[in-house]
């Protein structure tokens, strides 16, 4: 996976043959969205859906990083849950001491992932277990089990609902903003690149002298921070910090890498297709409301999951085509 | 003598042995402490809650053995716990109530080893990553569970039926009989038949398990399939408990459980070892914390750190002995 420098378009949207299929699939749906409800490109709609959608395009792309270095990070919705509820008491000294604090909170526990899968070597899929359920206890302590409402007196609640420049909801140009400079950092910097030769594999990267142990904190400090950025955006969106929330995030992030085309083994995938895998989960979700709405059939909530879940399946059969038919193509 | 030595270092292997330590820190802990703790009541009251956990986890350890994980025990338990109760609810059940409850035990059975068949062959066939190909029944079997329910909370009174919850046989809670003649037949299965070797050999090592002639798509498939069938057996015993059946909640988190009591029980996530009695020792440790922890009036939140903190300590321990 040693790329060189030079950026080539048609070979990033081809992601390797992998991603491909998660672009056709959002402009289809996208398309059908336009062409079968009236208000589905409306600004209200297009603002509000991504408004939603910005925690879990935080934390999908956060996982994706780990992802990539072939680990995985189950702990992700439980630390937005935490740091939601750390957001919420720190609101009233501001958005300015509220989101850093969160997002410090969102990095503790991503450290304590990092020490536990480099310095211990334990298993991520167990160390973020662990820290998954030690933040759930940890964000239902803090709280007593409440809701806890954040300050309405202070600029907390601009998060949301103050449009930056006029134009978009400050979750959403920061969720933009955070997606370009990960995105610029696996493409272009050197520790982007060993991320991916983490995943490729690992043996090969040490020996060659590149700093694996580095580059595994660093996705695990990451994924800790879009968590706590990711419940920032709860508790604005929500109101209040919700240490109930956030169950089952990990596995939707999971599905939105996976989606996106990123090998769970890691070394293979990219930050625009996760974001677009992302958005298509929730498009998901968007159009079966709309389709409720016109009154021609009516799903309840709980179809969502059966054809999100059925969506993975369709998805999955795809790569596992495409990875055999490299692999023969390989062979 | 080396030999012996060795034989000796097994049988005093370290993560099982830190798990019966860790039991027996537990039950002095209690008796010192916790008010009431030698009584009957206690007894059954852990009896009845550990079962479900040890039956999913003797499951799960069966498909950690072959190297993979299964998300999806948790959604099989509530699709199982659906759909028991719409079928003895059933006009059909309330005519022929014999039929009926054989029916309302057996479908949901058959339904839960299909999910086990669909990720098998995701799994084998189509090469997909045992995390993955879980997660697609991780996400809908709960809410196709609640579909079927239209999210509605059933409840019910119907003794024969609740029997797999709270009869009694001996004194002592039926789901515990249960356990208990699970773990004999796995055992049996594990160390005694061609299936359970072949299980041991492909966790071990696949690419040499499928070299000397094993099935291993066969042998894989059987554990998964296994595995959710003893997941949809707990979700009727949970429903049976209740006498009442929410979809939204009947087995929430319980792969976590699971995959924890496997590990405590000395399960290598590598696989290639399937402690069956581990398993049941990993249930019983996860479920005397919690117990302990909620008999002195300490919050249910903080059980939920203390088991991230014992699945931590029980995979650091099996890696320090790898090495």
């Amino acid at each position: 996976m040693a790329d060189t420098n030079t950026f080539d378009l048609r070979r990033y949207l081809k992601g390797g043959g992998h991603s491909f299929g998660v672009w056709a699939a959002l402009v289809i749906v996208v398309l059908f969205g336009l062409m079968r409800y009236d208000n589905f490109g409306g600004a209200y709609n297009i603002s509000s859906f991504l408004n939603y959608n910005a925690m879990f395009i935080v934390i999908s792309v956060g996982m994706c990083f780990v992802i990539l270095t072939g680990g995985i990070d189950l702990s992700v919705g439980s630390v937005a849950a935490f740091t939601s509820v750390v957001a919420a008491y720190l609101s009233p000294y501001g958005i300015q001491v509220a989101l850093p604090g969160a997002v410090l909170a969102g990095l503790a526990i991503g450290g304590l992932n990092a020490f536990f899968v480099v310095a211990m070597r334990i298993p991520p899929f167990i160390a973020t277990l662990a820290t998954m359920l030690g933040a759930k206890g940890g964000a239902l302590v803090i709280s007593g089990a409440q809701t806890i409402a954040i300050d309405w007196e202070s600029n907390f609640t601009k998060l949301g609902m103050e449009k930056a420049f006029g134009l978009l909801p400050w979750t959403i140009v920061i969720t933009a903003v955070v997606v370009v400079a990960l995105w610029i950092v696996l493409e272009f910097t050197s520790l982007g690149r060993t991320v991916l030769a983490v995943g490729g594999g690992e043996d090969a990267t040490m020996m060659m002298g590149l700093g694996v142990a580095r580059a595994k904190v660093f996705v695990y400090l990451l994924s800790g921070g879009c968590g706590g950025l990711a419940g920032v955006f709860l508790a604005s969106g929500f109101g209040a910090g919700q240490p109930l929330e956030g169950v089952g995030w990990e596995l939707s992030a999971i599905a939105s890498v996976v989606v996106g085309g990123t090998l769970l083994t890691g070394g293979m995938g990219s930050v625009a297709a996760t974001v677009a895998g992302a958005l298509l989960l929730g498009l998901v979700f968007n159009i079966l409301n709309f389709e409720n709405g016109r009154g021609v059939i009516s799903l309840s909530a709980y179809w969502q999951m059966v054809i999100r879940g059925g969506f993975l399946f369709a998805v999955i059969l795809l790569q596992s085509q495409l990875t055999t038919r490299t692999r023969r193509a390989a062979e | 003598m080396t030999q012996a030595l060795a034989q000796l270092q097994q049988r005093f292997d370290p993560s099982r042995h830190g798990a019966l330590v860790a039991l027996a820190v537990i039950l002095l802990f209690n008796l010192a402490v916790t008010p009431n703790f030698l009584q009957a009541q206690t007894l059954f009251v852990n009896i009845s809650q550990v079962a479900t956990i040890a039956i999913v986890a003797m499951g799960m350890t069966l498909v950690i053995a072959t190297g993979g994980i299964d998300l999806s025990v948790g959604a099989i338990m509530a699709l199982a716990g659906a759909l028991a109760p719409l079928i003895f609810l059933s006009d059909f059940a309330t005519a022929n109530p014999a039929l009926g409850l054989l029916a309302a035990i057996v479908v949901p059975i058959l339904v839960a080893l299909c999910c086990g068949v669909f990720n098998g062959v995701l799994v084998t066939y189509l090469n997909v990553q045992p995390i993955v190909a879980t997660l697609i029944f991780f996400i809908s079997g709960r809410g196709l569970a609640q579909v079927l329910t239209n999210g509605n909370l059933q409840t019910f009174s119907n003794p024969s039926f609740s029997y797999l919850g709270t009869g009694k046989v001996l004194g002592l809670p039926f789901q515990g009989w249960l356990v208990l003649v699970i773990a004999l037949v796995l055992f049996w299965v594990v160390t005694r038949s061609v299936f359970g070797r072949q299980l041991l050999a492909v966790g071990g090592n696949e690419r040499a398990a499928r070299l000397a002639g094993i099935p291993v798509n066969r042998v894989k498939i059987g554990a998964y399939v296994i595995c959710a069938g003893l997941s949809g057996l707990a979700g009727l015993i949970v429903v049976a408990i209740n006498s009442a059946s929410d979809a939204a909640r009947i087995g929430t988190l319980m792969e976590l459980d699971a995959i924890a009591a496997a590990v405590v029980g000395g399960t290598l996530l590598q696989g290639g070892r399937a402690p069956i009695f581990g398993a049941i020792l990993g249930a019983v440790i996860i479920q005397l914390v919690k117990y302990t922890l909620l008999a002195n009036g300490i919050a249910d939140e903080v059980a939920l750190i203390a088991k991230a903190g014992i699945i931590i300590a029980a995979v650091y321990l099996q890696q320090a002995r790898k090495e």
